[in-house]
């Protein structure tokens, strides 16, 4: 005789946690944990797989220290801790004013002086994730739509989509320009997404761009500005890479458009920024949005509760950003080492047959492997990827999982790892390259 | 709109009414439609609805009051006029002890040493780590929480998620719980700030499950059962209950019996409880506190639906570091919202920096104590001088504040009464307290007076400016 035992109903989950949202089962994050699994070490483990698909700049680590090493002050709450007591209970959603300032100059160098920040514009965010999607909350509801050119971070699918509830209706660029944003793509972008009954609230840039490691020029910049004006809608300008530009004078931010056009028409504009890229400082957690739109500011001040910086890093990078010589010496060498390596890779690859998009910005290059292709589709990127990874233990990202409309490109980040890391990798390639000649 | 009538029409009676009165509505429902057409794109792009209500400036008594005092605060040398906070529960009374503990063991750095002496270096803190924080971390935050929450406790550290203190904790736990439109129970009165919290940008909704002075604040089933009724015939579908234990702005803490039913309930409605445990540390009274923790660790009930929220602003008063902790015993729940952290993750250097505190036990086990003492000494004084006054408070156990009942100070016993009261508090006697309507309280003339972050000094200050309103009546 069988006895039931009714099971006792089980307690249900939100939507939000039951969604696929976060993009954790992709390629992208596919490759992360072979690279986990497997990590490459220089001396115990170097025939590992190397992550080449972190965009992680840790080229510049020394500067920091040895600033710290001179500069004590920076890092402690001086003798007897004086300071601390005040820090410890400052959980003012304005954030440390030193900080701000310390922030809205530091962009300024960035920009060469091209461009000006208010301190009272900038508000505070625990990393650029979550300025993205406080900036969504914002400035999108449910249902509506940002505009997004491709290829993009794969990280936007999960921040600008998931608890937001906003779409993201792509941009689509090609390679026939080198994958410029057009206002004929703009407009089409638009038309879709009106085609589907759904209401376009903003567009969103990344100037450098990730994955393509490309500055947008000043008439694209131009272009954007006057098709977001004509509809009406907003722009939000992530410039996390502005200080990983090569060439200081290729870089041109919105900021210095709008001035140039006395800022008519900025509250449609906001820019977000951070220091994981530039200063190499991830784990700090340091975003900011400047906002033209007051309104905009004071809603996401607020909205920053949930996304505070802690006071305590505020006050150690306030004390070192504010030091104008260390961030202008900063920022030249870490170009500088960047570009070599930029040119370095480049080098690297172009012996081994193979080509990149001409890059001048970011940590990363973007490769074009379409004529290593089986099939020119996204399988076959897919199958290409899947050799770099279990065959060469190459972790770079598929173009796929960035929704580039061309298959065979990929996203290949080159300083997060030693030099001599970066010569293994090279080899590897060349090595691949020759045994498939043959 | 006016209907624009053309005489002729009516007098002739040609149909002249109709006609002549659909023809120019229709025109200036048109010209209006294209004004408002036109006048959008003059006008810069809007933001979004959810947007617009967090921009408006918030019109409750908690709010402004902290805005009140920020604006002229009471300093004892330089601004002895100004407004005396008791509307903030800060803690301020141990701050000492940790500056100390810096000095001792840091040379007064910001960084800690993460357990590893060698690794002084940034090098250690600046890549990209687990977003929901270290694992060493997470280690030092389960003794601790055991130090808090009741010695018999085990944490398992693979369980706790760390945020950016408690708030983004609470409402990462309403987004993997709740759909938008759905509701949470939460016992009033209740802290202010969960109001936006919870539902700012989740889309949910809180219906208050109302506890009265004759059952001492504690909730009853009867309550949360005709929260829950309320919620169903408005169609609104109950996801879970929030309580905070000690309670905020009462202090009391829950009985066992009280914990048991609790869960009882959610277990017969199927639904969630997340118990907000902030205040554990800040246990002065001789109650004893029992945590969910304890009550799931015997066994008996369900433990999926159970999360625990913590933080360190309260009990170690570091505030400004944003840590706070989701302790889940629901796997799903912990796999969604370590990767919801992403928003709201621990800064690197705090983490190092907690990680060296927190290991130091018998710091933390000193430190402990000697917070309880002298929140006590504060409480007694405060409520001596309450009782000075002739004002009824409700004893607590618990927490950095005292649930004060000045319904014998206000005119009319009412919400317009209250307040009447609480504006005299903050202007005249330029105290700030909050008062029991900004906490869903029922029961008018409660204000919430917290009390740590005074000096011994201020108290007959306090006492004395509450005294000239009270004799103003």
């Amino acid at each position: 005789m069988t006895i039931e035992i009714e099971a006792a109903p089980s307690v249900q989950l939100s939507r939000v946690a039951d969604s696929e949202t976060h993009g954790e089962n992709s390629p992208y994050f596919a490759g992360w944990k072979a690279y986990d699994e497997n990590p490459y070490n220089e001396v115990s483990n170097p025939s590992g797989v190397i992550q080449m698909g972190l965009a992680e700049n840790q080229v510049s680590f020394d500067l920091l220290e040895e600033y710290l090493e001179k500069h004590s002050e920076a890092s402690t709450w001086g003798k007897g801790a004086p300071g601390f007591r005040e820090n410890a209970l400052f959980q003012d959603y304005h954030g440390l004013i030193t900080f701000r300032k310390a922030m809205a100059s530091f962009m300024e160098e960035i920009r060469g002086g091209r461009a000006k920040f208010d301190p009272e514009r900038v508000v505070l965010t625990a990393g650029a994730t979550a300025a993205n999607e406080l900036l969504t909350f914002i400035i999108a509801d449910p249902g509506d739509a940002l505009l997004v050119p491709t290829p993009y971070y794969p990280g936007f699918d999960r921040d600008l989509r998931w608890r937001t509830g906003v779409k993201i209706v792509p941009i689509v660029c090609d390679s026939s320009n080198n994958f410029q944003i057009t206002t004929q793509a703009l407009e089409a972008a638009y038309e879709l997404a009106k085609s589907m009954n759904i209401r376009v609230r903003g567009v969103l840039i990344t100037n450098p761009s990730n994955p393509l490691g490309a500055t947008i020029s000043r008439s694209v910049l131009e272009d954007i500005l006057d098709f977001t004006t004509k509809k009406n809608i907003h722009l939000v300008s992530d410039e996390i890479y502005s200080g990983s530009v090569f060439s200081p004078s290729e870089f041109v931010s919105v900021a210095e458009v709008l001035e140039a056009r006395e800022y008519k028409g900025s509250e449609r504009v906001h820019i977000v920024y951070s220091l994981s890229k530039d200063l190499g400082l991830p784990g700090f957690r340091v975003g900011t949005i400047y906002s033209y739109n007051d309104k905009v500011v004071t809603t996401a001040r607020r909205m920053s509760s949930f996304t505070l910086i802690s006071s305590q890093t505020q006050h150690l990078l306030a004390c070192m950003l504010s030091d104008k010589k260390f961030a202008k010496k900063y920022v030249e060498i870490n170009r500088a080492r960047l570009r070599e390596r930029y040119e370095r890779i480049i080098t690297g690859l172009r012996s081994a047959g193979i080509e990149c998009l001409k890059g001048n910005a970011g940590l990363f290059c973007w490769m074009n492997l379409s004529p290593l292709l089986e099939k020119p589709t996204r399988e076959g990127e897919l199958d290409l990827w899947r050799t770099m990874l279990h065959e060469l233990k190459l972790n770079i990202s598929p173009g796929s999982s960035c929704h580039c409309s061309e298959p065979g490109w990929f996203r290949v980040c080159f300083a997060n790892m030693s030099e001599h890391t970066l010569e293994v990798a090279l080899d590897r390639i060349h090595k691949y390259m020759d045994q498939r000649r043959t | 709109m006016r209907l624009v009538v053309p005489l002729q029409g009516i007098v002739q009676g040609r149909g002249g009414l109709i006609i002549g009165s659909l023809i120019p509505c229709a025109l200036i429902y048109f010209l209006r439609l294209h004004l408002k057409r036109h006048r959008g794109s003059l006008a810069p792009a809007r933001v979004s609805s959810r947007a617009e209500s967090i921009a408006r400036p918030d019109k409750s008594p908690y709010y402004v009051g902290l805005d009140r005092v920020s604006r002229d605060p009471f300093d004892e040398v330089d601004n002895p006029v100004g407004i005396i906070q008791l509307g903030l529960a800060e803690n301020r009374l141990c701050l000492d002890l940790i500056e100390e503990w810096l000095c001792e063991n840091l040379n007064g750095a910001m960084i800690g040493h993460g357990g590893d002496k060698d690794h002084l270096g940034i090098g250690g803190i600046v890549e990209y780590q687990p977003l929901d924080g270290l694992m060493e971390l997470k280690g030092a935050m389960a003794s601790f929480m055991t130090q808090v929450l009741g010695r018999g406790i085990s944490f398992d550290p693979s369980r706790i998620v760390l945020t950016a203190g408690a708030t983004p904790a609470v409402e990462i736990l309403c987004f993997c719980l709740a759909d938008p439109g759905n509701a949470f129970i939460v016992p009033a009165p209740y802290y202010p700030g969960f109001d936006r919290d919870m539902t700012w940008r989740t889309g949910v909704e809180l219906i208050p499950a109302h506890c009265r002075s004759a059952d001492n604040f504690i909730p009853s089933i009867s309550a949360l059962d005709q929260a829950f009724n309320q919620a169903r015939k408005r169609g609104k579908r109950v996801r879970g209950i929030l309580i905070s234990n000690p309670s905020n702005p009462m202090g009391k803490l829950l009985p066992r019996e009280t914990i048991h039913n609790l869960l009882h309930f959610a277990q017969e409605k199927n639904i969630h409880i997340i118990s907000d445990e902030i205040f554990a540390g800040s246990i002065h009274g001789n109650e004893e506190f029992v945590s969910l923790a304890e009550i799931l660790d015997a066994g008996e009930f369900d433990k999926n639906r159970v999360h625990i929220v913590y933080g360190l602003s309260k009990d170690l008063s570091l505030a400004g570091f944003r840590v706070g902790v989701i302790y889940s015993y629901n796997d799903d729940v912990l796999a969604a919202a370590k990767k919801l952290t992403r928003f709201s993750s621990v800064s690197a250097p705090t983490q190092r920096l907690l990680i060296s505190l927190l290991s130091d036990t018998s710091f933390i086990e000193r430190y402990l104590e000697t917070n309880r003492k002298r929140i006590r000494e504060m409480y007694d004084l405060f409520v001596g001088g309450i009782k000075e006054l002739g004002v009824k408070y409700v004893e607590s156990s618990g927490g950095l504040y005292c649930w004060v009942d000045m319904s014998g100070l206000i005119r009319s016993y009412s919400e317009k009464g209250e307040l009447e009261l609480w504006d005299k508090l903050l202007n005249v006697a330029k105290v700030n307290a909050t008062p029991g309507s900004a906490c869903h309280s029922i029961e008018p003339g409660w204000f919430r007076c917290c009390f740590s972050t005074l000096s011994k000094d201020n108290i007959p200050t306090v006492i004395a400016r509450i005294r000239k309103v009270a004799e103003m009546r």
